[in-house]
């Protein structure tokens, strides 16, 4: 028998409101790439832009866990649950940074000639956004298995990655000409590489709320 | 020499009213020094197993303790042993102040008087009620009754009175629940200090006082045949933030009651 | 709107209806009070010419003009003061004994239910009792020991039953208290539950008291005397009190005698009306000494 339907539903929309903060992350991510492929400058600048309503999403978000917090005093795992949704919200709000320089990296590029058609770039953007989705999902499921899996699939990214720096390094020792265009490619590489990162992170949180155990998933390197 | 021993011990306690058990298989040791918090739903066993602690259920008719309660090792519930004894060693503050109809002073007196304690009254009175952050407050009207204090203050004089005796042991009986939340915050913090001297036992219905003062807390919950089990007992920061059994959960997050 | 209207109406009426049955009450304490009014008004117009120091202290005579209530006045005095005697420890042990100490048995629900009944038995069969027991078992002859047991035996079932209110009125949470701290059961009854109780107690043991002290007829059939002319000096003589002497007034032909039998109910009306105010003194100077 539920006695504290009011609270439990705030919750829920605080989780909701996670989700959906999380699907305007991943736009944000899927977008930069979209930019970068095009050229498209005016894309960029609205990524930019659009990062400020990110942050006050997530700044709303962190009100309602405080209110929450000091109005229903949480316990247990409600507790863990709205001390994830802190953590989680600044993952999400970092990657958005990540996704943010990214199309400042395509506005400094410009109009300048293409270092070859992407490839595993798109690949990277993908496989990040694709585990940010199912970390954030899991969240709301409290699926501590999902996390678990999620976590280990963070080495794929990380071989796309590397596989990306060697290539771009050829490229660059052929041709010195090519060290600025390679190096901001590179920078992309890593904005994602990073991205995924958290995404793993998120996945520790996801744990951590169903267990209460803090756990180091271990995949890394 | 008593340090490695839990203060207060039970094993295996179960407790009958009559053909009613209201307790069953209860095991739990209460460290030395520290706060323990009994928490539960209404009709649990809480205050039963409270009163188990000085033998005040024997005041109920047809109450009968199996298992033992030990206090510094030795069964309270042992033949030859006065509960007397007990209670001049294991002090109760109840659930709504019952400050006698006495002068403050007489209030706090009663106990050494009892007992028949023989030396300087009014050298333990104060000394009592200063420990109970009550001196500052009646020491110009001692005479006055204790009738005309306002509901902290009377809880407050309810302690001292326990004090006076000098306990190793206080039991507490949902103390704060006829009490504003101010006077509740100052039992609270005054629980906070005594501990350094006194091993406290604290029934309450309210988790979050649970959750500020207490070291320990057992969770009982009523079993099929109405008779409290204890659930759950663990460092109070660990049953409230990661409990082991999922009833303690789903109790302490209101999930039921 | 009509929903307002009917409201109205139904209000006046039930607003009629409550006053109705404010009147009503009125009236039946009214009654009372009347009735109450005309009495001492009729005992007062008999009675107060009547009514001088010369009429308490002397003994009766079968002249009106020299006819007193003294030995009548110092029989009830002794009576009284030998019931209370006896009745007040015997009635609050009783009562502790079955609030503080008896389990909850059968035998004690049974001793419950006989003492409230013997607390609606009518007086006379107390005294045909104390005629059987005391004046001729016991061999104490129509002495006034005799008459005060009876009286006693009267008095008690009310003294008890109130004792036992008076107990149960002391809060169980002070119980606790006091036995938390250690004290012992006696401790509690002895700091706790007499100090609390006693306002209550006296206050019932004095108007069990003042009942008895209206009673005639238990005396009369254990025979106290009616025309006495020497003060009694110990419990073993004998005796007569206000109620039989009125009684015997009453009963004579002559004017006059109604006339000191009126004077007679004032003393009688007087002693007990202090007895009552007395009972009220000590409760609100016990109670108060125990809340301050």
């Amino acid at each position: 028998m539920e006695i504290r339907r009011g609270f439990h539903q705030k919750l829920k929309e605080i989780q909701d409101d996670v989700l959906a903060m999380s699907g305007m992350v991943e736009s944000a991510i899927m977008s930069s790439i979209e930019a970068l492929k095009n050229r498209d400058l005016d894309l960029a600048h609205k990524i930019v832009a659009d990062d400020i309503k990110i942050n006050q999403k997530r700044f709303d978000i962190e009100q309602k866990c405080i209110q929450i917090i000091a109005t229903q005093q949480p316990m247990a795992s409600d507790l863990r649950t709205i001390i994830s949704v802190l953590y989680i919200i600044t993952e999400l709000e970092r990657i958005a940074d990540h996704a943010e320089g990214i199309a400042k990296i395509v506005i400094m590029i410009g109009d300048e000639p293409p270092l070859k058609p992407l490839t595993t770039i798109p690949l990277m953007a993908e496989k990040a956004c694709d585990m940010l989705h199912r970390a954030v999902d899991a969240f709301i499921r409290h699926d501590a298995e999902t996390a678990r899996k999620i976590c280990l699939e963070d080495d794929e990214v990380d071989n796309l990655y590397n596989q990306v720096f060697r290539v771009l390094l050829t490229y660059m020792l052929e041709d010195p000409k090519t060290i600025t265009r390679a190096t901001r490619l590179s920078w992309v590489a890593h904005n994602l590489e990073r991205s995924a990162d958290r995404a793993t992170n998120i996945c520790e949180r996801v744990v951590f709320t169903v267990t209460g155990k803090m756990e180091e998933i271990a995949s890394k390197y | 020499m008593l340090n490695g021993i839990p203060s207060l011990e039970t094993k295996k306690l179960g407790l009958w009213y009559g053909h009613f058990q209201a307790l069953r298989d209860i095991s739990v040791a209460v460290p030395r020094n520290q706060i323990m918090a009994i928490i539960g739903p209404s009709g649990c066993g809480k205050s039963s197993l409270l009163r188990c602690f000085n033998r005040m259920n024997e005041l109920i008719l047809g109450s009968r303790v199996e298992g033992e309660v030990l206090f510094d090792g030795a069964n309270i519930y042992a033949p030859g042993v006065d509960p007397s004894e007990i209670r001049y060693r294991i002090g109760m503050v109840f659930q709504k102040p019952n400050p006698f109809p006495k002068s403050v002073y007489d209030n706090v007196a009663f106990g050494p008087r009892v007992n028949g304690f023989a030396g300087n009254l009014d050298e333990i009175v104060e000394r009592a009620l200063v420990r109970a952050a009550l001196w500052d407050e009646v020491k110009d009207q001692l005479r006055k009754s204790a009738m005309q204090l306002s509901g902290g203050q009377q809880q407050r004089l309810c302690i001292a009175r326990a004090l006076a005796l000098e306990p190793e042991v206080i039991l507490m009986d949902e103390p704060c629940s006829a009490l504003d939340p101010v006077a509740t915050l100052k039992i609270e913090d005054l629980m906070r200090s005594l501990v350094q001297d006194y091993t406290i036992v604290i029934v309450t219905h309210n988790m979050q006082q649970a959750a500020r003062v207490s070291d320990m807390t057992a969770f009982l919950m009523m079993a099929e045949d109405r008779a409290g089990v204890l659930v759950e007992y663990g460092p109070t920061s660990q049953v409230f933030t990661t409990p082991k059994d999922s009833r303690t959960e789903d109790y302490i997050t209101g999930r039921f009651g | 709107m009509a929903r307002d209207t009917s409201f109205h109406r139904r209000l006046m009426v039930r607003r009629l209806k409550g006053g109705l049955a404010g009147s009503l009450f009125f009236l039946a304490i009214l009654s009372g009070i009347l009735v109450l009014i005309v009495l001492l008004a009729d005992v007062l117009i008999d009675g107060i010419g009547w009514l001088d120091w010369q009429f308490i202290t002397s003994y009766p005579s079968r002249r009106p003009e020299s006819a007193g209530i003294l030995a009548a006045l110092a029989g009830t005095i002794w009576i009284m003061a030998l019931t209370g005697l006896f009745s007040f420890p015997i009635g609050v042990g009783t009562a502790i004994y079955l609030e503080e100490y008896a389990a909850d048995s059968r035998l004690r629900r049974f001793i419950q239910t006989n003492i409230s009944n013997l607390a609606g038995v009518p007086s006379i069969v107390y005294g045909l009792l104390g005629l059987g027991l005391f004046v001729q078992f016991l061999a104490m002859g129509r002495s006034i020991l005799a008459g005060a047991l009876t009286m006693t035996l009267m008095s008690l079932p009310v003294v008890i039953i109130s004792a036992q209110e008076a107990i149960r009125s002391v809060p169980e949470a002070h119980h606790r208290g006091a036995y938390a701290l250690g004290a012992t059961r006696w401790q509690v009854v002895r700091h706790i539950v007499l100090p609390g109780a006693l306002p209550g107690i006296l206050t019932g043991t004095i108007l069990s008291m003042s009942r008895a002290i209206g009673e005639a007829a238990p005396l009369i059939a254990i025979s106290a005397l009616v025309y006495m002319t020497f003060l009694p000096v110990s419990p073993l003589d004998r005796f007569t009190v206000l109620p039989i002497q009125i009684f015997d007034w009453v009963s004579r032909p002559q004017e006059n005698f109604q006339g000191l039998a009126a004077a007679g109910i004032i003393v009688l009306l007087v002693v007990l009306l202090t007895m009552n105010a007395i009972a009220i003194f000590l409760r609100n100077h016990y109670q108060k000494s125990v809340e301050e």
